[in-house]
């Protein structure tokens, strides 16, 4: 920048022209952009001084199902029966049965995610493009406790009659008067049969010294820490301490900062178990299934003897829809024991609908044995429900696991 | 434009020319729009965000409009681990990429001129990982460096790994990420620059009796600084704020976790939004920072 100028004093001029040209143009920049920037500053603050804070809960937009015959369904990938050339039979079966067109958008991924996508216009009671959506139970229940989801008419439902008994009065809602469950799961345990012939019984075989470094678990609070709670004596389901769940972080913190536990993840863990990287999991289990549909008999899941937790993804209207009565049409002809069973026959998740194993013994009487789909009481013994949280613990104990999965 | 007012008369010189003109305000228009827009508007309300304070006794997500310094005070100590990381991870794979990226800059620009077909064929060798996504191409070596690929196999056979060794989830994996994926961001300045260097300044060097490293050292080096300096940018300001490479999810672990991924955690997990706006401010200043000195010290402020 400072080397001498040329001598010619042609050229010298020029660099001086030049140069304060260079300073009246940054000058004048940098005027102008403070200007704009003060201006837009004060608007900025003057809109977000508007938009925080929590609002008053959003009213239910008006429906006008009656005239749009068409209805917007978010869900899950992998989620709903598909034939070879990606048509979902039981959709085209409910457009032709209704006349009502289904759009059907796999656009949730995690609930976290989705909720963090949508929040916004939940708070303000906006469309969210879609009238349906399945989410798991514990971000229904924070979805209800805000007032984001309009009230189901039971009218519309008939069907709902056949919801299995277990699930029709829970904590968040009883009467399920703003939620309808999809399908359910469990999570437990699972191995690969291939490289451990001998299997696992317990949670506490994923900490043997033998799988250091080849264990995976979910990144779903529920799930991993709710198995871990389950294996030290802890019913999840029951009103548990705060200190009852913090010995459960202490022990995974353990494993995790030992390198037992290398791999935490969500639905990403498939394609750990497939690579082997992940030897044994706390993992779902129509997961298991399906991996084992595609890539051979390879992996097992049990339940563990201590118990494993049983979640649920279930139907929400937002407040924001206005085709709430279509939404009710959707939710009813899947609560058909036959559609029920059709559907399960293919995610192989645990159906919410009474009937429709009965239903199933006509498809594949296999399936209908199964006991990750069709599990019976004793079975059900050993799965518990993650008890609903207060959002203060949705904050704190939140907190604390999210920690150990940054390594905190 | 300058020069030939110039040329005409002294008189010229002095006058500044048009100060005003419509057509350049109405040109940058659209541009001024869109940075107001998508730029300083997001930028505030983040500043604004981390500023925020929690609401007593609200729902998870809720937050009120305060002046809460302490974010900044707490995010910083809580994931000081996260923004080391953040930087240190970075700053190795700016180091590698160059390393990397240098000679293959210097062969196409420099070496392959001569063969223009060569040259715009390897070009596109070193761009055509774009063609594919991002994400799919990090998963791809999370794949190719699992435990039981051949990668880490060979390795264990040789004894550079021992035994109960990986290689996903470790900081190895991360940095390696890293630097593949910000390698074209490397190569491409430093061949624009190298591309354009006069072969006639080495063949001086050798004429003046340099042996070919001081030749590198003294001519080419300096001469290809704006390259080096571009390029650096190029890679570090991205990595040092990426959160795939170094996410559970791809080649990284919770041991591995940067400053990025603990900014999605607790901004779409937690929703603690205070505290995600706080650590991204943190992390653009830092930057900004480092940054500045980096060209300050490298003597090239006329690039910006």
């Amino acid at each position: 920048m400072n080397a001498p100028l040329p001598r010619d004093p042609l050229i010298q001029q020029a660099i001086a022209h030049t140069r304060s040209l260079q300073r009246a143009k940054q000058i004048a920049v940098s005027r102008r952009s403070v200007l704009a920037g003060a201006g837009l500053g004060l608007g900025a603050l003057a809109l977000a001084a508007c938009s925080t804070g929590p609002r008053p809960a959003p009213l239910a937009a008006v429906d006008s199902s009656a005239s749009d015959k068409s209805v917007v369904w978010d869900n899950w990938p992998a989620y709903i029966d598909e034939d070879d050339d990606g048509n979902y039979p039981t959709v085209i079966g409910f457009e032709e049965q209704t006349g009502i067109k289904v759009t059907y958008n796999v656009a949730v991924d995690d609930n976290n995610s989705y909720y963090g996508k949508v929040k916004d216009q939940l708070a303000l009671g906006q469309d969210i493009g879609a009238d349906a959506v399945c989410l798991t139970e514990w971000m229904v229940s924070r979805l209800i406790r805000k007032g984001y989801v309009q009230e189901l008419d039971a009218a519309n439902i008939p069907n709902k009659k056949n919801v299995l008994p277990s699930l029709a009065n829970p904590d968040f809602d009883p009467g399920r008067n703003r939620s309808l469950p999809w399908q359910g799961g469990f999570a437990g345990i699972c191995w690969n049969k291939e490289r451990l012939p001998k299997g696992l019984r317990s949670v506490d075989d994923l900490w043997k010294p033998e799988l250091k470094g080849r264990v995976g678990v979910l990144s779903e609070m529920r799930d991993t820490i709710g198995v871990i709670m389950q294996s030290q004596g802890v019913d999840v389901s029951s009103d548990w301490t705060e200190s009852q769940f913090m010995d459960a972080i202490d022990l995974f913190r353990k494993q995790v900062d030992d390198g037992q536990v290398r791999n935490i993840k969500g639905n990403a863990y498939l394609n750990d178990l497939q690579n082997e990287d992940t030897l044994a999991a706390i993992c779902w289990s129509g997961d298991i299934t399906l991996i084992n549909a595609e890539a051979g008999d390879k992996w097992e899941f049990i339940l563990p003897d201590s118990g494993g937790t049983l979640w649920n993804d279930t139907f929400v209207v937002p407040m924001g829809s206005t085709r709430k009565a279509n939404a009710e049409a959707l939710m009813n002809y899947y609560y058909e024991p036959e559609v029920a069973a059709e559907v399960a026959a293919w995610v192989n998740y645990i159906t919410p609908v009474v009937g429709a194993r009965e239903a199933m013994d006509s498809i594949d009487p296999e399936l209908a044995n199964n006991q990750l789909i069709f599990p019976d009481e004793k079975t059900l013994e050993q799965a518990h429900v993650f008890r609903t949280l207060t959002a203060e613990e949705e904050k704190t104990l939140g907190t604390e696991f999210q920690k150990v999965l940054l390594g905190i | 434009m300058a020069f030939a007012a110039f040329a005409s008369s002294d008189a010229a010189v002095t006058k500044p020319p048009r100060r005003k003109s419509t057509i350049a305000l109405v040109l940058l228009l659209p541009g001024i729009l869109y940075m107001v827009l998508f730029f300083l508007t997001p930028l505030i309300s983040l500043v604004i965000t981390s500023f925020q304070a929690e609401l007593p006794g609200g729902d998870i997500g809720d937050y009120i409009p305060g002046l809460q310094w302490q974010n900044y005070v707490d995010g910083a100590s809580e994931y000081l681990p996260h923004i080391l990381r953040a930087f240190g991870y970075a700053l190795v794979a700016t180091v590698f990429a160059l390393i990397i990226s240098y000679p293959i800059a210097y062969f196409i620009g420099v070496k392959a001129r001569r063969w223009p077909l060569l040259q715009s064929m390897m070009l596109t060798l070193v761009i055509a990982p774009f063609f594919i996504s991002f994400l799919l191409r990090t998963l791809a070596w999370k794949q190719i460096l699992s435990d039981e690929s051949p990668v880490v196999l060979a390795l264990k056979a040789v004894a550079i790994l021992p035994a109960d060794g990986h290689l996903t989830g470790t900081p190895f994996a991360v940095i390696f990420g890293l630097t593949y994926n910000f390698i074209p961001f490397m190569t491409l300045p430093l061949y624009t620059t190298l591309e354009r260097l006069d072969i006639r300044f080495l063949e001086a060097g050798s004429d003046l009796y340099a042996s070919p490293a001081t030749t590198f050292a003294k001519v080419t080096v300096p001469l290809s600084m704006p390259g080096i300096i571009s390029g650096t940018l190029l890679t570090f300001i991205p990595a040092a704020g990426d959160y795939i490479n170094a996410s559970r999810d791809f080649l990284g672990s919770s041991k591995t976790a940067m400053l990025g991924n603990a900014i999605e955690a607790n901004f779409l997990t937690l929703q603690n939004y205070p505290i995600a706006a706080a650590l991204s401010i943190i992390l653009m200043a830092v930057i900004l920072v480092l940054v500045g000195v980096y060209v300050r010290r490298s003597g090239t402020e006329d690039l910006l």
